[in-house]
C-alpha cells in the first residue's frame, strides 16, 4: 500500500499543548457495505488544530469515509483512530454535520430543539434537559448568528440558516472532531463567511476539522492540508503542494485546470473540453 | 342536553366512551411518530398481522389480547430479520409478510364451525362490546405504552428526525426503532376492539396528521392531536348512538371529517395571508 502518500507540512504550531500527536488517524482504510468497498487504501494523520479540506467529485466517497470513521459504515479493512484510540469506542467525541438534504425539513421541530439534540449524549437516557444545557444551547446559536430565530420551525429557514442550525447543533456537542459534509455548498455568502469564521474558531482552539467540500478555491484559500479522494486516497498534503494538474487530474479526471492570479492559485472548472483532448496547460512554478 | 347525557345511562356505552377515548389518546400519541416517520404502511401491516393471533386465542380459548400482542410483535421484529435475510426492501417484506398473516386469520376463521360474529367485530371493530376486563387490560397497557414514550422521548425524538447522526452520538439507533414498532404494535392490540384491524390504521394516522396541519412542535402536535381524537371517538360513539351506525366506522368517518376541515382551514388561513 502507498501510505501516506504525503503527510507533510503538518503546521500544528496554532494548537496548543495537546498530549496527543495525532487527533484522527486513519490506516489504510477500506470501508462499505458488502463486496467491494466503495473506497479503499486511505491513510492519513489529522494532528489537533488543523482543518482539513476533502476533495473529489460526486461518488468519490467522501461521505463514506465520513460515515466510516463515525463507525456508520462497516470497515473492512484498517484501522480508525481517535486520541490513538479507537473512535468507534469515542463517539462522544465526534460531531457530525450532515448534508441539509438529508433531513426532513417538514419534521414540526424548532431551531432551538434541534440544537439541543446535540447535548442529548451528555444529559443521558431518561434524564430532561437543564438550565446549562439551556445555555449551551443559547452559546451555540449566538456563536452562528442564529439566536433571533431559535422559535422557528426549520421548514422556515433558508437553506444557508439551517446549515448554521446544524453546525450549532454540533457545537452544542462539543466534540474534539468535527466533520462537516458539504457545509457551504448552495449557501449564501453570509453563511459562508459565518460558518468558516466558527471552524477556525474551532481550529484555533486546538479541535480538529475536517470538511468535504466541492469548492476548491476556497480549500486553498483556508485550509492548511487537503485530502483528494476518489475511491482511495489520491493525495494528502497542504493545498500548495497538492494541487498540482497530475494530482487533479487523477482526481477528477481531466476538466480542471488551475490558473494563478498573482499569488494565489485559482482552480477552473473547464466545461467545455473534451476528454479526449487534454489540452497541456502551461507549467506553473 | 338531555340528548348530551342520555347515553350515559347505559353501563356499555359508558364503558365504551371510556375504553374509546383512551385509546383515541393513545393512538395520538404513538401516531404521532407513525405520521412524521412515514410508518403508515407497516403500522395497517401490523394491525392485520395481529389478526392470525386474535383468531388462534379464540379457537383455544385464550385471552385475546395476549394472541394479538404475540402476532403483532413477532411481525414487528421480523420485518428487518426478513428484509436483511432476503435482501429485500422492507416496504416489500411489510406486504408479504402482513398479507400473509392476515390470510391465516382468515383461513384459521374458515375453519371454525358455526358462529363467528365475535371474530367479525375484530376485523370491524365493536367498542360497544368492551367489558370491564378489556377495559382493565386497555388502561394497563395504555400506560405502559405512554410511560415509554415519556422516558425515551429524546432518544425517540432524535431518532426520528436524524437516524444519522443519532448513531453518530452512539445512540443504538436499531434497538429504538425495535421499540417503537413495539410501542406501535402494542398500540393496535388495544386499538383493534375499538375500531378493528382493517381501521385501526386511522386512529393511528388521522388525527396526529391532522394536528400536524395545525401546529409546528412535536410535543404540540402530540398534544393536539389526543385532543382530536378523543373528540373524534366521542363524536363518533354519539352517532353511532344515535344513528345505529357501526362504532368504528362512525370513529373513523370523524377524523377523517376532522382532516379535512383541518386542511381547508389552513389553505384559507394561507389564502387570507396572501
Amino acid at each position: 500500500m502507498t501510505q501516506r502518500s504525503s503527510v507533510s507540512g503538518q503546521r500544528s504550531a496554532r494548537a496548543p499543548e495537546a498530549p496527543w500527536h495525532y487527533c484522527l488517524e486513519v490506516r489504510d482504510l477500506a470501508a462499505g457495505y458488502e463486496g467491494t468497498p466503495a473506497i479503499r487504501a486511505i491513510s492519513f494523520a489529522i494532528p489537533p488544530g488543523q482543518m482539513v479540506g476533502v476533495i473529489g467529485p460526486n461518488g468519490a466517497g467522501k461521505t463514506t469515509l465520513f460515515k466510516a470513521i463515525l463507525g456508520l459504515v462497516p470497515l473492512q479493512g484498517g484501522q480508525i483512530l481517535l486520541h490513538e484510540k479507537e473512535a468507534h469506542a469515542q463517539r462522544s467525541l465526534m460531531g457530525y454535520v450532515p448534508q441539509i438534504d438529508d433531513l426532513d425539513r417538514r419534521f414540526p421541530v424548532s431551531v432551538r430543539d434541534v440544537v439541543m439534540m446535540g447535548r442529548y449524549p451528555r444529559i443521558g437516557w431518561v434524564r430532561r434537559p437543564g438550565a446549562d444545557d439551556a445555555a449551551a444551547v443559547r452559546a451555540a446559536l449566538e456563536r452562528v448568528d442564529m439566536a433571533d430565530l431559535a422559535h422557528r420551525q426549520i421548514g422556515r429557514l433558508s437553506g444557508g440558516q439551517l446549515q448554521r442550525v446544524l453546525l450549532a447543533r454540533a457545537l452544542a456537542q462539543d466534540p474534539h472532531l468535527l466533520l462537516l459534509d458539504e457545509p457551504v455548498s448552495g449557501v449564501d455568502t453570509t453563511t459562508q463567511h459565518a460558518i468558516f469564521a466558527v471552524l477556525e474558531s474551532l481550529r484555533d482552539a486546538g479541535k480538529t476539522v475536517v470538511v468535504a467540500t466541492h469548492d476548491l478555491n476556497c480549500v486553498v484559500e483556508r485550509f492548511e492540508q487537503v485530502l483528494c479522494l476518489n475511491r482511495r486516497l489520491v493525495a494528502y498534503g497542504p493545498p500548495t503542494q497538492v494541487f498540482r494538474d497530475s494530482v487533479l487530474e487523477e482526481t477528477y479526471g481531466s476538466h480542471l485546470m488551475i490558473v494563478r492570479v498573482g499569488d494565489r492559485q485559482v482552480v477552473v472548472a473547464d466545461e467545455h473540453r473534451h476528454r479526449t483532448h487534454p489540452v497541456r496547460r502551461p507549467e506553473r512554478g | 342536553m338531555e340528548w348530551l347525557v342520555s347515553p350515559f345511562e347505559l353501563a356499555f356505552m359508558q364503558r365504551a366512551f371510556l375504553g374509546g377515548i383512551l385509546v383515541g389518546a393513545l393512538c395520538a400519541v404513538v401516531g404521532t411518530f407513525v405520521v412524521l416517520r412515514g410508518m403508515a404502511f407497516i403500522g395497517d401491516a401490523l394491525a392485520h398481522a395481529a389478526f392470525p393471533g386474535v383468531v388462534l386465542a379464540y379457537m383455544l380459548n385464550a385471552n385475546i389480547h395476549l394472541g394479538a400482542t404475540i402476532f403483532a410483535l413477532a411481525t414487528a421484529l421480523g420485518i428487518g430479520f426478513v428484509s436483511r435475510r432476503a435482501r429485500t426492501s422492507d416496504d416489500t417484506t411489510i406486504g408479504i409478510l402482513f398479507a400473509g398473516a392476515f390470510a391465516l386469520g382468515i383461513l384459521l376463521m374458515s375453519t371454525i364451525q358455526g358462529y363467528t360474529a365475535d371474530l367479525f367485530s375484530f376485523l370491524f371493530g365493536n367498542i360497544l362490546g368492551i367489558s370491564t376486563a378489556d377495559l382493565a387490560v386497555v388502561g394497563a397497557l395504555a400506560a405502559l405504552v405512554v410511560l415509554a414514550v415519556a422516558l425515551c422521548y429524546k432518544e425517540l425524538l432524535i431518532v426520528s428526525f436524524d437516524p444519522v447522526v443519532a448513531e453518530a452520538m452512539g445512540y443504538p439507533v436499531q434497538a429504538l426503532n425495535y421499540l417503537l414498532l413495539s410501542l406501535i404494535a402494542l398500540t393496535i392490540v388495544v386499538s383493534i376492539q375499538a375500531v378493528g384491524v382493517v381501521l385501526v390504521v386511522a386512529l393511528l394516522v388521522t388525527p396526529a396528521a391532522t394536528a400536524a396541519l395545525l401546529t409546528e412542535r412535536f410535543l404540540r402536535v402530540m398534544g393536539v392531536g389526543v385532543l382530536l381524537s378523543m373528540l373524534a371517538t366521542a363524536l363518533g360513539l354519539y352517532l353511532s348512538f344515535y344513528l345505529n351506525v357501526a362504532s368504528g366506522a362512525a370513529i373513523v368517518l370523524v377524523s377523517t371529517v376532522l382532516f379535512f376541515t383541518a386542511l381547508g382551514a389552513r389553505r384559507l388561513r394561507s389564502g387570507a395571508a396572501r
